[in-house]
């Protein structure tokens, strides 16, 4: 019955959603964010932790939302630590064109983790999934926010 | 194609028939569609349990829409030609329906408005402004949508008025112990409490709410948006000093709702918004208004809508609203009886006096998957919030999924549901 959406549920997605990795809330962390999808209920906090040379040197979330999207912080988490936030910001780009657009039209970001990107493929299904693209950015919309000193994020106003 | 004959009379009588429920899908252009076709590979006929979002409309409605539109639209009010006539006949006919599908004493009692939510916003702005002073309390309970909250919270600051809320019972039912409390404790000036929710189905016992309220000498405003729908309603019975509720969930269009008042609730509320059709006399010194219903209609009605609406309720009223309600009772029995075969599967809102909606969760699979995989089985369901946040905090569940059966569900679509339910489980292992 569920053949087609096999492409969005990979075993990546419900592996990550059931058992998130780097899950709850840290001491010292030293950058925070909520983010809220109000369409669906989902709710996620992003903490990060700066190191002194500037370098995210922890990435941790809480919250509850569906499988795609507990599953898109958990592999954002994996994915950040050690980078410069212009290179998380660079990913999120990238992700957030990959999530919503043919390949032709995604922009240069800069240069990226090619690593990261083969990883985020497994989320890329939700394009043929028009009102889930915002369960699989939520998390990267939140920790942009953290990065930029907001405390909300909301994919409402994310401008899709 | 063939005007609709009863647009003018009285709605037809209502039959003893039993109820004939592939008889009356035969009535729904949109039920014979199939969802998600691909090339090479049918689609799956539609199963659609979202109606407290939104209902299906059924040919009457939709014939007469385009009737109109095709043979006898202008505007409304303001002519003097056939065709004026003719509309404003049309439209003001539905008035006369309203007022007798809710037992109002007259067509008066009842103003026309875009949807539920202007409904609230105008009983706020006008009734609430004139009437409610710094620390008067407007009494709302857990269970409201956002359009029965967020108005109350702009006159709030606007005014000073304080906002109550009466708990909500585990199994989904209005805390009435605290309801009386806070009535015998509390300066409640308003009573603004719904008929029945949208999320967890429960119908209140707004007879006795009215009567409580009214000995405390409150007003009251049910929201019928999710009981017109489901039942009989009769606003002089429940002594409702207003009511409200929503034409496209009746299997009616967009674009218009309705305001119920008392004679003299309304004669005492100032106009809501000013323009044309209004108004009595305008010159730049001073305007005078119509008289209650029509001082709240201000510009060109939705015309159209108005005749839609009317033929929804000649359709319901001609099924019989008790036939729709004993119909959809034993569909929710059916249905609730069958999710309960699923383990790790919980109802929220389990209240003796329910509408055929049900609202669940079930462990270890969030409500915005579940909807996903259903959907993929060709099973519309809601799923989220549902305009209702607080009553998500309540719970202590981020989201839902909602059922919600109507007058042309049945049982093998329950079934479907059940199975879709079962599948997407067996996915998630
Ligand atoms: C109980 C209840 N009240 C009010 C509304 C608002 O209806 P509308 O959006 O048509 O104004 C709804 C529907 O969403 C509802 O279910």
């Amino acid at each position: 019955m569920f053949d087609d959406l096999r492409d969005l549920y990979q075993e990546v997605i419900l592996d990550h959603g059931k058992n998130p990795r780097n899950f709850g809330k840290p001491d010292g962390f030293n950058r925070t964010a909520r983010g809220d999808n109000p369409m669906c209920g989902d709710k996620i906090t992003v903490y990060l932790t700066l190191g002194s040379d500037g370098r995210i040197a922890d990435v941790r979330f809480d919250g509850r939302g569906c499988a795609i999207s507990q599953a898109s912080a958990s592999l954002m988490t994996e994915m950040l630590k050690g980078k410069e936030p212009k290179e998380a910001e660079a990913l999120f780009g990238a992700f957030h064109d990959m999530c919503t657009k043919d390949e032709e039209e995604w922009t240069d970001h800069g240069p990226l983790d090619e690593e990261a990107m083969d990883k985020l493929q497994v989320l890329s299904g939700v394009r043929e999934f028009p009102m889930r693209v915002k369960c699989a950015t939520l998390a990267w919309h939140t920790m942009n926010a953290a990065l930029h000193g907001d405390p909300v994020a909301s994919t409402e106003n994310a401008g899709f | 194609m063939t005007r609709p004959a009863t647009l003018l009379s009285d709605a037809p009588v209502t039959s003893n028939a039993p109820y004939d429920v592939e008889r009356v899908r035969q009535d729904f252009p949109i039920l014979t569609r199939l969802v998600h076709e691909r090339k090479g590979r049918p689609g799956k006929p539609l199963v659609y349990l979202d109606n407290a979002a939104s209902a299906q409309k059924p040919r009457a409605v939709i014939d007469a829409m385009s009737g109109l539109l095709e043979r006898d639209y202008a505007n409304v009010h303001r002519g003097v030609h056939f065709l004026s006539q003719r509309s404003t006949d049309l439209y003001e006919a539905t008035r006369d329906k309203v007022a007798k599908l809710l037992n109002a004493p007259s067509r008066e009692n009842i103003v026309f408005t875009r949807n539920a939510t202007e409904a609230f916003n105008l009983v706020a702005q006008s009734w609430g402004r004139t009437f409610l002073k710094t620390g008067d309390v407007v009494l709302l309970s857990y269970m409201e949508h956002h359009a029965n909250i967020v108005p109350w919270q702009l006159l709030r600051d606007q005014t000073g008025i304080r906002i109550e809320v009466v708990p909500v019972l585990d199994d989904g039912s209005l805390d009435l112990d605290a309801y009386e409390k806070a009535l015998k404790t509390l300066a409640v000036k308003l009573v603004a409490i719904t008929h029945s929710s949208n999320v967890l189905g429960t119908v209140n016992p707004v007879r006795q709410m009215a009567r409580l309220a009214h000995e405390h000498g409150a007003t009251v405003l049910f929201d019928g948006s999710q009981a017109v729908v489901h039942r009989p309603v009769d606003v002089q019975a429940i002594d409702a000093d207003l009511y409200v509720f929503t034409a496209h969930k009746l299997y009616g269009p967009t674009g218009i709702g309705v305001l119920y008042g008392k004679k003299a609730v309304l004669d005492a509320m100032p106009p809501y918004q000013g323009g044309g059709d209004m108004i009595s006399t305008v010159t730049f010194e001073k305007t005078t208004f119509r008289e209650a219903p029509y001082r709240f209609e201000a510009g060109t009605p939705p015309i159209i809508e108005g005749v839609g609406l009317g033929a929804a309720i000649d359709y319901v009223t001609a099924l019989g609203l008790d036939a729709i309600q004993a119909h959809e009772q034993r569909l929710l029995a059916y249905a609730t009886e069958r999710l309960r075969e699923i383990e790790g599967l919980r109802i929220i809102g389990t209240a003796p006096e329910k509408a055929a909606i049900i609202s669940f969760t079930i462990d270890g699979i969030h409500p915005h998957d579940i909807g996903t995989f259903v959907d993929r089985a060709g099973v519309a369901v809601r799923v989220g919030r549902h305009c209702a946040e607080p009553l998500m905090d309540r719970f202590g569940v981020g989201a839902t999924c909602r059922a919600s059966f109507g007058l042309y569900n049945t049982e093998a679509e329950a079934d479907a549901l059940v199975e879709a339910v079962k599948a997407t489980k067996a996915f998630f292992g």
